[in-house]
């Protein structure tokens, strides 16, 4: 493949040109908006050259959205979903794949269903979950009598006690996101691929399944986690229907929705210069995961293949 | 990934009937009880069932009994105050057919995930196709060309409502010194151009990283030999890469359709809030509307067990597409 011919590749580099230019347009508008004054960003025409309120307007979008606050929520409501997405599954693929135990089939394909339905289409059920997440316990204790024994015996209203409202809360944002299993089917796929002689090795030192699983298992899986890792940071942190819906209280809401506030609707004063600041600085965490670790990120997509 | 199922040849038409997804979907699942266990294993089924028990007890709470509320939803009838549920068989579903919205929304969904699925692949293929030729910057290029799946999907509604903003946007002060009219907020079509190009422009990297991938396992050998034979780059990109990547692209063109129908909701809110006069109101967009805005619970869960049956369809769709990616490795 030495051949080169000069006509195609200036046709290939144009349509990248073309391309990155496609990429890169709204951004530098957004970055020129993002640096002009109230007054400027109103005028006509638009300028093509950044004005010299960049920071200004950057600490004016921070404090008048409550950033502080709101960066962190997104950051523990990310980290909560990566690291607590990760644990279960690797675990639940481990015991699937690495355990004879009854109903190992019946608990693989009660999995194996959550792939089908994404939250989207169950919105308002899910809301009802969280937002009454005792709900089924206490249908529980009333069907099976055991309100009914603890009401007589001790005189404890088991119903009331059994209260547990997740809105507005890390876990009520954290919860639902991670009830899905397509990490655990891709853990799962990967263990199937792990030669068998690494764990009758491991057996024949007296190597037992917690430490065949940290010692052999977690080193052999690190690509995979770190792949996972950011895409699941990425789909974390870019949350905005749950959200959305979960949160009430402005000191629970994450940077995604406090950026959403931060845009003018029709009537209001078009401050799109604050609006297109904090954009930068909303979505600064998952575009420096993504050029740092770009290797990685790309064979984890292509091999998850979701 | 299983390699076991190269049964579709090359290039040849599968003659298998579309029933026999369920058939195609066993194949990529275990079916006997001791399918999918490493023959070395552990039987401690006490640890098991604890090491299982976080991931099961999670799907219980948030997937199995809101998928079954949302069923048992969709078929009562909830009186205003909430106090009281009637079962009303397929009322629900009845009138949501029956009513010219849903209709219009059902018609917008349709022909928005078509379009928006098949230009992204369109250009990403162009992309790639020209990634894989290129020598020079194509670290670069590439680089920049990802850089939109950090983006999500509603601060990419938000740049390009900015963009086309008939008052201050840049993009829309150039349409209208060409004398064109433009304004999203009330004109129908605007809107929906605008909801697609959003959409485009965040998910081209998704289908871009498959292909790139995709061409760059295309065998050198085949095309060398073709080379030999006088095909040039051109002919060589239609009569063997792209033959040998047609299952990527089957695989993508599903995750677009599920990414239109599903993940555009983000968009369409920061864009047109389905708007104007629910001319790019999409399904899921109506499913969040009618049931948080209108709080018309009835319809809203009729709406989504319509989505639901949608969305399984297409993870059948998808594992078939799975299933047909690995055919062609060499």
């Amino acid at each position: 493949m030495i051949e080169r011919n000069l006509g195609l590749t200036i046709f290939c580099h144009t349509v990248l040109l073309l391309g990155a230019a496609a990429v890169c347009l709204p951004l530098y508008f957004a970055f020129v908006a993002g640096s002009l004054t109230l007054q400027e960003v109103q005028q006509t025409p638009f300028p093509w050259v950044p004005g010299t309120h960049f920071l200004d307007n950057i600490a004016t979008a921070w404090n008048q959205g409550n950033f502080s606050r709101l960066y962190i929520n997104s950051l523990i409501v990310t980290i909560g979903i990566v690291v607590g997405k990760l644990t279960i599954s690797l675990i639940a693929a481990f015991a699937i794949t690495y355990f004879r135990f009854p109903f190992r089939m019946t608990a693989f394909w009660l999995i194996f269903v959550s792939l089908m339905l994404p939250v989207e289409v169950r919105i308002i059920p899910t809301y009802e979950a969280v937002a009454d997440a005792a709900g089924p316990l206490r249908w529980f204790a009333d069907i099976t009598g055991i309100s009914w024994l603890v009401g007589s015996v001790t005189g404890y209203q088991l119903e009331a006690a059994l209260q547990w409202n997740m809105v507005n809360t890390y876990s009520g944002l954290i919860l639902p996101l991670i009830a899905s299993a397509s990490a655990t089917f891709l853990f799962r796929q990967f263990f199937l691929t792990v030669p068998e002689e690494l764990c009758e090795a491991a057996r024949l030192d007296g190597a037992g399944p917690v430490k065949f699983f940290l010692d052999i298992l977690l080193p052999l899986s690190r690509a995979n986690i770190a792949a996972l890792s950011i895409i699941l940071f990425i789909y974390g942190w870019n949350q905005y229907l749950w959200p959305l819906l979960f949160t009430t209280d402005a000191e629970m809401q994450t940077a995604i929705l406090g950026l959403k506030h931060l845009v003018p609707v029709s009537d209001a004063e078009p401050a799109w210069n604050i609006a297109m600041s904090a954009a930068f600085f909303v979505m600064l965490p998952p575009a420096v995961i993504i050029l740092l670790m770009q290797r990685w990120f790309t064979k984890g997509l292509v091999d998850s293949g979701k | 990934m299983p390699r076991s199922n190269a049964t579709a040849g090359i290039g040849g038409a599968d003659t298998r009937p579309p029933l026999a997804i369920g058939i195609a979907l066993s194949r990529l699942l275990p079916k006997t009880s001791e399918a999918g266990l490493k023959t070395a294993h552990f039987s401690k089924p006490g640890l098991a069932v604890a090491l299982l028990a976080p991931q099961l007890l999670i799907l219980l709470f948030f997937f199995f009994i809101p998928s079954y509320k949302a069923l048992s939803l969709a078929f009562v009838q909830v009186d205003p105050f909430g106090a009281r549920e009637i079962f009303v068989g397929f009322a629900n579903f009845a009138q949501l057919l029956g009513s010219p919205d849903y209709r219009q929304s059902v018609f917008f969904t349709l022909w928005f995930t078509v379009i928006q699925a098949v230009v992204t692949i369109a250009l990403a293929l162009l992309f790639a196709f020209a990634t894989d030729f290129v020598i020079r910057g194509r670290g670069l290029y590439k680089s920049v060309i990802l850089m939109p799946y950090a983006i999500a999907p509603v601060i990419s509604g938000v740049l390009w409502a900015f963009l086309f903003n008939p008052a201050v946007g840049p993009l829309a002060q150039f349409i209208q010194s060409l004398g064109i009219p433009w304004d999203p907020n009330r004109r129908p079509f605007d809107a929906q151009l605008l909801v697609i190009v959003a959409s485009v422009w965040k998910h081209i990297c998704y289908d871009y990283i498959f292909l790139v991938a995709a061409l760059l396992a295309v065998p050198q050998s085949l095309l060398e030999a073709a080379k030999l034979d006088g095909a040039r780059p051109v002919r060589r990109f239609f009569t063997i890469s792209l033959p040998l990547v047609t299952p990527t692209i089957f695989f993508l063109m599903v995750m677009n359709v599920v990414y239109g129908l599903f993940e555009t909701f983000g968009i369409i809110d920061a864009v047109t809030r389905g708007g104007p006069a629910g001319a790019t109101n999409t399904l899921v967009y109506k499913v969040y509307q009618d049931g948080f805005v209108q709080l018309n619970l009835g319809s809203s869960a009729a709406q989504s067990v319509i989505l639901m049956i949608i969305a399984i369809l297409f993870t059948v769709l998808q594992f078939r597409a799975l299933e047909r990616r690995v055919n062609y490795q060499v």
